[in-house]
């Protein structure tokens, strides 16, 4: 009961100004926001501009000023440049989740419709064997297959080369003439990483032409290629600080027992570090799942499904979207199409390609967002174990 | 079990370096040496050579003799691993490995060099050990809670527990207890006093009153100045060290009338 003013006293006692230096409770802020938004509206009203958008931005801009001179009135200066500091981070915060929320909304709200309809999983089950003109059917199973399958051969490819390099980096290239090819290593991978996508496409045409003499080569594995080209570089990079991050000590200990660098890097530095390792490959593979150029390239696209990733072309996700995209509004002649070759018939729709378009966009989202979530709880459950 | 160091003529480097020159010195069996001296003068570097564990550090070397039952561990050929495990190394600061259970902890020298054991011959080494660590009585309900839970100061003996469980002859202590409080401090002291039954350990201290404690024979490392090599300047019975040293600058570092 005496507590607050005693406390009320010392704190006067502190700033050495009384009561022009204290905080008020947050909803001040709340007032002043809902008395700029009110002011907002009446100018935009009297100039006969009214709209959300405007009221929004205006409000905050007025908010600046408003919110400042209520706050530099009634708490002092230094707690006015809080307020106002508050502000300008909450307004970033926003403009920096607008493109964001509405990326997120625009693909939900135009794909969503097509994962559900006919039936939820139809979509992912179905390729698009025999779907002409703007028969409402057909499916990304083959895309999908071909995303994860192309996806995976770069992964086999490009974790053990880059956590080798990098162990390499870390571990061995200390002193001496190593010191000086890892020097070297990580200026190439540094180049590497900014190799446009299209090159890497390009790479991995020109390798399995020059192998197989074939100028119209075109094999998943090769799509695998030409992404490992972009992925070896972050694995390398984003391995090299998590090894970094290992202490000094850990090694020293296991030394200290008489265990040989080898096993010492096996089991303490990588068991350490494994879970930021897990969530670094995952970082890498989530920049080249959506990759396209190089895709169009290597894979090129097919209707069926293939899941051979060793013959011939496959469907993958970012390529089936630029195809379905390109190919525009579909012409509906009659009420239904019918499928040659399951004689089936279905619903014409001329918008059927851009919906296809926008569900697989969703697709591959919701395939990184998994990706992600499994790399969370792998990272959670090999994180090191603090508690008592 | 326990063994003498024979050290002759050595001399240990950081690169173009020279850290410490010219140690010669024999360090007893079944007893403990203390090194004492000011910051930087080469004792844990000193140390640290004992079991090769200095030139882990890139570019880090050193010349000379280090003898263990008559085999010198510097001569070509040999690998410093098996002289790792025959010399076992405390750490300055606990360093349980993070990601394993106090148990693991124990037995961190056999699994991490893919040794198998029976569960009972490993329940055996981790009660003995920890048992050995003065560490036993507190953590027995709790071996498969994470090392990292426990206390600095426990933790500090479960790294003590983990160095001798490989079974070494010596034990290198860098500076034990320079993160621990008094209590868990006279705890290690004790230890150390037991220990000394079955190992050759040598301790590097900036504590004065724990080398007059803890060991039988305490070594003077100082530097004549910044840049310049460290010497072993003394190495005596601790008794006679810390009460009539011969070297007058011993006199004055432990008399305090150093820097």
């Amino acid at each position: 009961m005496s507590a607050a003013p005693a406390r009320a006293a010392s704190s006067g006692l502190l700033t050495g100004s009384g009561a022009s230096e204290r905080r008020l409770p947050w909803y001040h802020l709340l007032v002043t926001a809902l008395a700029s938004i009110a002011l907002a509206a009446v100018v935009l009203v009297l100039l006969d501009s009214f709209s959300i958008g405007a009221l929004v931005v205006l409000g905050y801009v007025l908010h600046l000023v408003v919110g400042y001179s209520y706050a530099r009135a009634r708490e002092g200066r230094r707690w006015a440049a809080d307020r106002l500091v508050t502000l300008l981070v909450l307004g970033a915060f926003a403009v920096a989740m607008i493109p964001l929320v509405s990326l997120l909304w625009e693909v939900v709200a135009r794909g969503l419709d097509k994962l559900l309809n006919p039936y939820p999983g139809y979509f992912f089950t179905h390729d698009m064997a025999g779907v002409v003109g703007g028969m409402a059917s057909g499916g990304i199973s083959h895309a999908i297959v071909g995303t994860l399958l192309v996806t995976l051969g770069a992964s086999i490819i490009s974790v053990p080369i880059g956590l080798l390099t990098s162990i390499f980096l870390v571990e061995y290239a200390t002193s001496g003439p190593l010191r000086v090819l890892g020097r070297g290593i990580t200026f190439l991978v540094d180049v590497m990483t900014g190799i446009p996508s299209i090159v890497a496409g390009l790479f991995g045409l020109a390798l399995f032409i020059t192998l197989t003499g074939d100028p119209g080569i075109r094999i998943g594995l090769m799509g695998s290629v030409a992404l490992s080209v972009l992925m070896i570089p972050t694995v390398v990079r984003s391995s090299e600080e998590m090894l970094r991050l290992v202490p000094m000590e850990l090694r020293e200990a296991a030394f200290g027992l008489g265990v040989p660098k080898w096993l010492t890097i096996v089991k303490v530095v990588l068991r350490t570090s494994i879970a930021g390792l897990t969530t670094g490959v995952t970082l890498a593979v989530a920049r080249v799942i959506g990759e396209t150029a190089p895709l169009l390239l290597t894979v090129g696209a097919l209707p069926l499904m293939n899941s051979h990733l060793f013959d011939g072309r496959m469907q993958t996700l970012p390529t089936f979207i630029n195809s379905q995209y390109r190919s525009g509004n579909a012409v509906c002649n009659s009420e239904t199409v019918t499928n040659p070759i399951t004689q089936m018939q279905y619903a014409c729709s001329t918008t059927i390609n851009y919906d296809r378009a926008w569900a697989a966009a969703l697709t591959l989202i919701l395939i990184v967002m998994i990706l992600n979530i499994a790399a969370r709880l792998v990272s959670r459950f090999f994180a090191p174990k603090l508690g008592r | 079990m326990a063994q003498a160091i024979n050290v002759e003529d050595l001399n240990i480097f950081y690169g173009d370096f020279l850290a410490v020159e010219d140690v010669t010195v024999t360090l007893q069996p079944r007893s403990v040496t203390a090194l004492i001296g000011p910051s930087g003068c080469g004792k844990s570097t000193f140390l640290r050579t004992l079991n090769r564990m200095h030139e882990v550090i890139p570019g880090a070397y050193a010349q000379g003799k280090v003898e263990i039952e008559g085999q010198d561990i510097y001569a070509p050929g040999v690998d410093p691993v098996n002289v790792r495990r025959r010399v076992g190394m405390v750490f300055q600061k606990p360093n349980p490995f993070p990601t394993m259970s106090i148990r693991d902890n124990v037995l961190a020298g056999v699994k991490l060099n893919n040794k198998r054991l029976s569960r009972s011959s490993a329940d055996e080494l981790v009660e003995s050990s920890l048992r050995g660590a003065n560490l036993w009585e507190e953590v027995k309900d709790r071996l498969d809670k994470p090392g990292m839970g426990l206390s600095g100061g426990q933790q500090q003996r479960l790294c003590i527990a983990r160095a001798i469980a490989v079974k070494p002859e010596v034990i290198l202590m860098d500076e034990p207890c320079s993160a621990l409080d008094p209590i868990s401090t006279l705890a290690i002291e004790d230890l150390i006093h037991e220990m000394k039954q079955d190992f050759t350990i040598v301790i590097v201290t900036h504590n004065m009153q724990q080398a007059s404690r803890v060991s039988d024979r305490t070594g003077f490392f100082t530097i004549s100045g910044t840049g310049k090599p460290g010497h072993l300047i003394e190495i005596d019975e601790t008794e006679k060290m810390f009460t009539n040293p011969t070297e007058k600058q011993t006199e004055d570092y432990i008399s305090g009338r150093f820097g």
